[in-house]
């Protein structure tokens, strides 16, 4: 789950890790007040969506009154914003984060990942700061600093000021940079982070170290037990299908193409995806059913699926393991009965009670073809695509 | 003969008197392996499924001789789940178990290091060695006995392959399934340090996808230590960058952990690689000939 900025640096705060004095606000009318509650001559106002790039699409400004602050409020608040990252649809501004301005001298990057390769959480720290860390990696790898830790004992001074004193900084810097990572490292394990940047963490011109962007992840999975964290979800940033599909308990992931997926298991789920290109087609989505496909779900999945307009065909390939094919069968019949599907529907069963499950298939006097192989029903969905286009 | 599991193994199941755990502690017994105990803390003295439930593993083990266990704890207990059983001194424990938080795999897996337990999973469907012992959730009647060893990430795309080799009347040693998660017990270079000592393997078929770096160490293995053929396919070279693919180990970061890089990496090691998902049976009848 992703966290806007505001957010992050909230639970910064929280963590005693030094960020600007802001306020966030969701509606006009409280721009005004955030403003004067600053007591600066200036005041950078900031677009809070999830997407990268939002400085360089215009979302990030200096302002020095609160008129010109409401203004930029009024461009962007609850519109979409387009940055290079987002594609052409763009992202919701949920708020605007009014911030009091800091003076930069240097700019560092920071972040902390799971080192999934060798099970612990793992600092990464760069001397450049404010650009696109993967750039860096690539150009000048050695400039990549690197430093994992035991999450039970947390990062220990030695490995912070190990990280300082790689960065050439000035000495006077060392304490108060060394702390604000160990703070870093505490936070992201006490609250389940998979991902925590701060990108640039700056040093100002009066020697503070402060983290002027944050960018926080936590961890799906740890969502039970980060409650108030769960409660910052912001849904308005998340694709509305992918967000109708989680109710059902389905994952859903929506792509470019024109042949809807919907299969059991997320492996065999890719590999559907990736047997449909291998046939010439070109998938409309990733979608895992799960353990149990009942006539519900099915049906719930088929909708998700043809809210995509690109949609020509849809593919449904179930092996039933434990799930048996005629009780799938049964689902996708009620399932295509209850929606009146519009394009034509290949589905592929396997496992147990196949003969059965494909009988009724086949009875059903519904308008859907079926397959054996894998290999058959791809190349039946690539063909009833291409002649529906 | 297998590796990890054969009819001598006697099976735990923590969580048995959940409703996953008690469907397939039974789907197990009924195919003929020997679960001779459920765990569930506050339970013990009573029965179900026909075995006897147990307050811990370990008075489960001292009582019944149990040395693997399967575990169907919900997610946030899990990770005790997999630590008590790890410390009552079991060979083997395969945890079933979606949704643990990755931290809490961290701390497992440093918990264990020094242990002669071995974790398969989390997120994953167990492990089989058709014939003898089935512990977890696949479906048995897919597998057939034989000589080639399967290890995957994946559940219901494994069976895909397993059911095109038994098809083909190819059977199989054992099948793992070593989980979906970006941290898990036994990456594919342990499975293949296993199947490669097992005498009665003769190739191994390796299901990947994409995030991590476990297909590359597996490469490194296989090109200079791994005298058997080995044949992979690896999921995912329609996904996008940065999307979590249903596995929470499923993702491309920061360009890295393509299903295409993994490919070229394997094919550059010599495995044979299988390009459609449908292919399974033709690629390992073809290699096994070879």
């Amino acid at each position: 789950m992703k966290l806007h900025e505001y957010q992050s640096k909230q639970l910064f705060r929280q963590a005693g890790i030094p960020v600007p004095e802001s306020n966030a606000v969701t509606s006009l009318d409280d721009v005004e007040e955030a403003y004067n509650k600053l007591g600066t001559d200036k005041v950078v106002v900031k677009v809070q969506a999830h997407a990268g790039g939002r400085g360089k699409a215009g979302g990030v400004k200096i302002v020095d009154n609160s008129g010109d602050a409401k203004a930029f409020a009024q461009q962007f608040l609850g519109k979409k914003l387009v940055t290079k990252q987002t594609g052409s649809e763009g992202q919701t501004v949920s708020a605007i984060l009014l911030e009091a301005p800091s003076s930069i001298a240097t700019e560092i990057y920071a972040s902390i990942v799971i080192d999934r390769a060798i099970g612990l959480p793992t600092l990464i720290v760069c001397a450049e700061g404010g650009v696109e860390i993967e750039e860096v990696a690539e150009r000048s790898p050695e400039k990549i600093i690197k430093e994992s830790y035991d999450p039970g004992t947390g990062l220990q001074g030695y490995q912070a000021r190990r990280i300082f004193l790689q960065l050439g900084l000035d000495k006077s810097l060392m304490n108060s940079f060394a702390s604000l990572l160990i703070k870093l490292a505490r936070l992201f394990v006490d609250r389940d982070c998979s991902m925590a940047e701060i990108n640039p963490l700056v040093i100002t011109e009066d020697n503070q170290v402060l983290a002027l962007d944050a960018k926080i992840t936590i961890d799906d999975n740890a969502l039970y037990r980060q409650k108030d964290i769960a409660e910052m979800r912001d849904f308005t940033q998340e694709d509305p299908r992918e967000v109708e599909a989680a109710k059902y308990d389905l994952s859903y992931i929506g792509l470019d193409g024109d042949i809807g997926c919907m299969v059991n298991g997320a492996g065999l789920a890719m590999a559907t995806m990736d047997i449909v290109k291998f046939y010439g087609g070109d998938p409309a989505n990733f979608l895992d059913v799960g353990g149990g496909a009942t006539a519900e779900k099915v049906s719930a999945a088929f909708k998700i699926i043809l809210t995509d307009e690109n949609v020509k065909a849809i593919m449904v390939n179930i092996f039933g393991g434990i799930m048996q094919c005629d009780v799938i069968a049964e689902g996708v019949i009620a399932a295509v009965n209850e929606i009146s599907l519009s394009v034509p529907l290949v589905v592929r069963l396997e496992g147990t009670n196949v003969e059965r499950g494909r009988q009724l298939l086949e009875e059903s006097g519904l308008p859907l073809e079926t397959a054996t192989s894998l290999a058959e029903a791809a190349e039946k969905a690539v063909g009833l695509a291409k002649g529906a286009a | 003969m297998s590796i990890l599991v054969n009819k001598d193994t006697k099976v735990i199941c923590q969580g048995i008197t959940g409703k996953s755990g008690a469907f397939h502690a039974r789907a197990c017994i009924e195919y003929g392996t020997q679960v001779v105990a459920g765990v569930t803390p506050g339970r013990g003295g009573q029965t179900a499924e026909g075995v006897p439930v147990f307050d811990s593993v370990t008075e489960a083990v001292r009582e019944t001789g149990a040395n693997v266990s399967m575990i169907f704890v919900p997610a946030p207990f899990a990770a005790d789940a997999v630590l008590e059983g790890v410390d009552a001194g079991l060979d083997m424990v395969a945890c079933i178990t979606e949704g643990i938080p990755a931290s809490d795999m961290v701390y497992v897996m440093d918990a264990i290091e020094d242990s002669s337990s071995r974790l398969v999973g989390p997120n994953c469907p167990g492990v089989i060695t058709p014939g003898e012992c089935k512990m977890g959730i696949m479906p048995g009647y897919i597998h057939k006995p034989g000589k080639v060893g399967v290890v995957s990430r994946s559940g219901t795309l494994t069976y895909e392959a397993v059911w095109q080799l038994t098809e083909r009347d190819i059977g199989q040693s054992t099948c793992i399934g070593i989980g979906g998660d970006p941290i898990i017990g036994t990456p594919f270079i342990e499975a293949l340090e296993l199947y490669e000592a097992d005498p009665d393997t003769e190739a191994v078929v390796m299901i990947g996808e994409i995030g991590g770096t476990a297909e590359e160490e597996a490469a490194d293995y296989i090109k200079n230590k791994m005298t058997k053929p080995v044949a992979c396919f690896v999921a995912g070279q329609t996904a996008p960058p940065g999307r979590r693919m249903g596995h929470a180990g499923a993702i491309i970061s920061g360009g890295q952990g393509t299903a295409a890089d993994k490919i070229k990496t394997l094919q550059d090691a010599g495995a044979a690689i299988v390009e459609s998902p449908s292919q399974f049976g033709e690629v390992v009848e073809e290699m096994l000939k070879g």
